[in-house]
């Protein structure tokens, strides 16, 4: 609680204690013996002023600065009023549990600002430089590009830097919500707003301060609060009309019922004045939208803040509001539900036993520094006795000719064996296919595929159970390679041999088909499908850890590359959405409800105070839910 | 130009509301937001006189909250 806060907790008990005072009184009859009757008024006032003479000093210079449906304006109104109206005691407590309201709102609404702007502490504070041998803390903004710096045990990464000494376990938790920290040594690029674990590392930085990934991410999270969400701009308007009517009605209570009633000849006008009065006062306390003013981008804030907690970045609250309606999915293949690395996935001798023909193509490729040599390299994973192979050449666009153990060997695709004119099989699999022919005869084959991502299949099941009804892959590989990916992970559709630009007209095309309200997301890994995902309604991007056109070109961006998380976020959005959603019922429902009953009568100005600070509070506390999600969701 | 302003004493979510509203409708702002989560003003204005402009913004937010100020 700051110093303004206590002082207010001063006031209210010193005033509670008045009031206690005057309600014993009024209730023993003692209070009736004082007379005059205005000498009670005067004694109320004190407790009055002493709760409430920042609201009256607030209403009278907003007044003056043309703030006419001020919050404390209205609150005057109705105290003085219900005085006007002889409810003395009634007056000095509507004030106070006004006050109290507003002090528990404060500092609810202080707790869970505090407690995202902790979860999003990844701001580190300073930077050790050596400088004449001796370790000295410098700002992260003033160390150049360049620096070497030291990372001490525990400390956090101030910025983005190659390790050029030491080794340690880094925990990247805070970024990409990952428990188990990765190790790094020299050599390794580390990245800004992780905690160093067990050992102390020498870092080269390699960016600025403010090029850094955490600076970037930081920037990334207090701008997604002011990209608004429907709901938020709905209920900004809604405020502005709102406010105006409940006055409007207010003033028309206090008048008009009395008037009809003293023409019907049901009373004196003056008398039934008093009555509609405390009416129309117990309006004007309902009259502000705080409730859903402050708890619905609350909520919102609470649910970016959850989704960045797991290594999700939302871009704005838009976004998420986005997210909870997706209900079509689409993925590119390669990056983003494959590695992009290419693994033997089958040895098919014609010939010979499959580990000579493993054995073969490995001493074949044992000087090719192409991918597909490496992974047939890797596949064998033996030494291999280099002296084995004689007189290797490339054949450009066709493969490799050499001799091994002196026998002739040819490696390559279908038309190096075509233009040998050896007779092959072809194998019916996908993934692409070195055939290997062992003194002029064919010997067999090895295919090499893209290794589906871990955990993407579980990923798929998982944003179907959340409610996503269609998932489509767009790749640009060949059809068998992308059916049996496909087939693999269970994705509904897949299109194939697509160009890039291919790639924007069936998004767009899918776009078409989508049913009004449902939203359509594209996954890429963000390095070439940039206008792909602006195109789509939320673009998700692979973050890898601070990939720069991932990170601008999307709306969501997942820290760890790991297309699992994409169910969380839909989990976090549609919770998050259902809490808002609850909280603009409740709010308006109660406040509906009081201002029926208060206008025919059987709501006293208590239950419009509750009607507003209390709803209030409830909602705000109702939003709080929102931060603990990811707990849940873990 | 798009400048970031830190708030303090901004208590209260309605006035951030009518803030933002009257910040946007002065002339030469392009776009403005007014974040009472993270008591921040976003501001984009014309480069050539947002001095000016903010001096503007100002005297706008002290009349709806006088006990806000913006940190320049």
């Amino acid at each position: 609680m700051n110093k303004k806060q206590k002082q207010m907790v001063w006031r209210i008990v010193i005033a509670f204690v008045m009031l206690v005072l005057i309600m014993v009184g009024e209730h023993t009859g003692m209070s009736d013996r004082i007379q005059p009757h205005a000498l009670l008024a005067l004694i109320c006032l004190i407790p009055y002023l002493i709760i409430g003479y920042d609201i009256l000093y607030k209403a009278g210079r907003n007044i003056r600065n043309g703030q006419v449906f001020d919050e404390n304006f209205l609150m005057m109104i109705a105290t003085f009023g219900a005085f006007g109206v002889g409810e003395y005691s009634e007056a000095v407590a509507v004030m106070l549990f006004y006050q109290v309201g507003e002090l528990f709102q404060g500092y609810a609404v202080g707790k869970s600002r505090q407690s995202i702007s902790d979860m999003m502490d990844i701001c580190p504070e300073y930077a050790n430089v050596e400088e004449d041998g001796v370790l000295a803390q410098v700002d992260p903004d003033d160390v150049e590009v360049g620096t070497i710096i030291v990372i001490k045990p525990g400390e956090r990464i101030p910025l983005d830097g190659v390790v050029v000494e030491g080794e340690s376990m880094i925990d990247t938790a805070a970024l990409t919500g990952e428990s188990v920290p990765r190790r790094a040594s020299a050599g390794d690029t580390i990245i800004s707003g992780c905690v160093n674990g067990s050992g102390t590392l020498k870092v080269r930085t390699t960016k600025e301060f403010d090029d850094s990934t955490v600076a970037r991410i930081l920037e990334l999270v207090e701008n997604a609060s002011s990209k608004k969400a429907h709901v938020e701009n709905f209920i900004t308007r809604f405020a502005k009309y709102y406010t105006p009517i409940v006055t409007i009605g207010a003033v028309f209570l206090a008048v008009v019922p009395p008037a009809v009633l003293a023409l019907t000849g049901a009373g004196s006008f003056g008398a039934l004045l008093g009555t509609w009065l405390y009416r129309a006062c117990t309006f004007l306390v309902i009259s502000c939208p705080c409730a859903l003013v402050i708890s619905v981008p609350l909520g919102f804030f609470g649910g970016i803040g959850a989704a960045s907690r797991i290594g999700v970045l939302v871009k704005g609250s838009n976004y998420l509001e986005a997210v909870a309606e997706v209900d079509t999915i689409v993925f590119d293949k390669t990056g983003t539900l494959t590695k992009g690395e290419f693994k033997v996935s089958e040895v098919l001798p014609a010939a010979l036993g499959q580990e000579e023909l493993l054995e073969l193509a490995a001493l074949g490729e044992g000087y090719s520094t192409h991918p597909i040599a490496a992974s047939i390299r890797d596949a064998y994973g033996k030494t291999l006795d280099m002296e084995r192979v004689a007189n290797t050449e490339e054949i450009s666009g066709h493969g490799i000719h050499t001799f091994i153990d002196g026998r002739e060997v040819y490696l390559g695709n279908a038309k190096l064996m075509e233009s040998l004119q050896i007779p092959f099989t072809k194998p019916d699999r996908a993934g692409t296919v070195v055939y290997i022919a062992l003194a002029g005869e064919f010997a067999g084959t090895i295919v090499i595929a893209d290794r589906v991502k871990e955990g993407a299949k579980e990923a798929l099941a998982a944003m179907k159970q959340v409610g996503v009804k269609k998932t489509v892959m767009l790749t640009g590989d060949r059809k068998e390679a992308a059916e049996s990916v496909a087939k693999e992970l269970g994705i509904d559709e897949v299109h194939y041999e697509l160009l890039p630009d291919d790639k924007v007209s069936k998004v767009e095309q899918l776009l078409a088909e989508e049913p009004p309200k449902a939203r359509l997301a594209f996954v890429g890994d963000g390095i070439n499908d940039a206008p792909v995902l602006t195109r789509a309604d939320v673009g998700i991007a692979m973050g890898s850890m601070g990939s720069d056109a991932a990170i601008e070109a999307a709306d969501v961006v997942l820290m760890d590359d790991d297309v699992r998380k994409i169910a969380s976020v839909v989990r976090i959005s549609r919770k998050t959405l259902h809490i808002v959603k609850q909280n603009i019922v409740f709010a308006l429902a109660v406040k509906v409800l009081v201002l029926v009953l208060g206008a025919t009568g059987y709501a006293n100005m208590w239950a419009a105070v509750f009607a507003d600070v209390g709803v209030s509070v409830l909602a705000i506390l109702n939003s709080m839910r929102t931060l603990r999600m990811d707990q849940k969701n873990k | 130009m798009k400048k970031k302003f830190k708030l303090q004493d901004l208590d209260c979510a309605n006035c951030a509301a009518k803030m933002e509203e009257a910040i946007k409708k002065i002339d030469g702002v392009n776009d403005a937001s007014m974040s009472f989560m993270t008591q921040k003003l976003t501001i984009d204005a014309a480069d050539d006189r947002f001095e000016a402009i903010m001096d503007e913004v100002e005297k706008v937010c002290a009349k709806v909250e006088p006990d806000m100020k913006i940190l320049r």
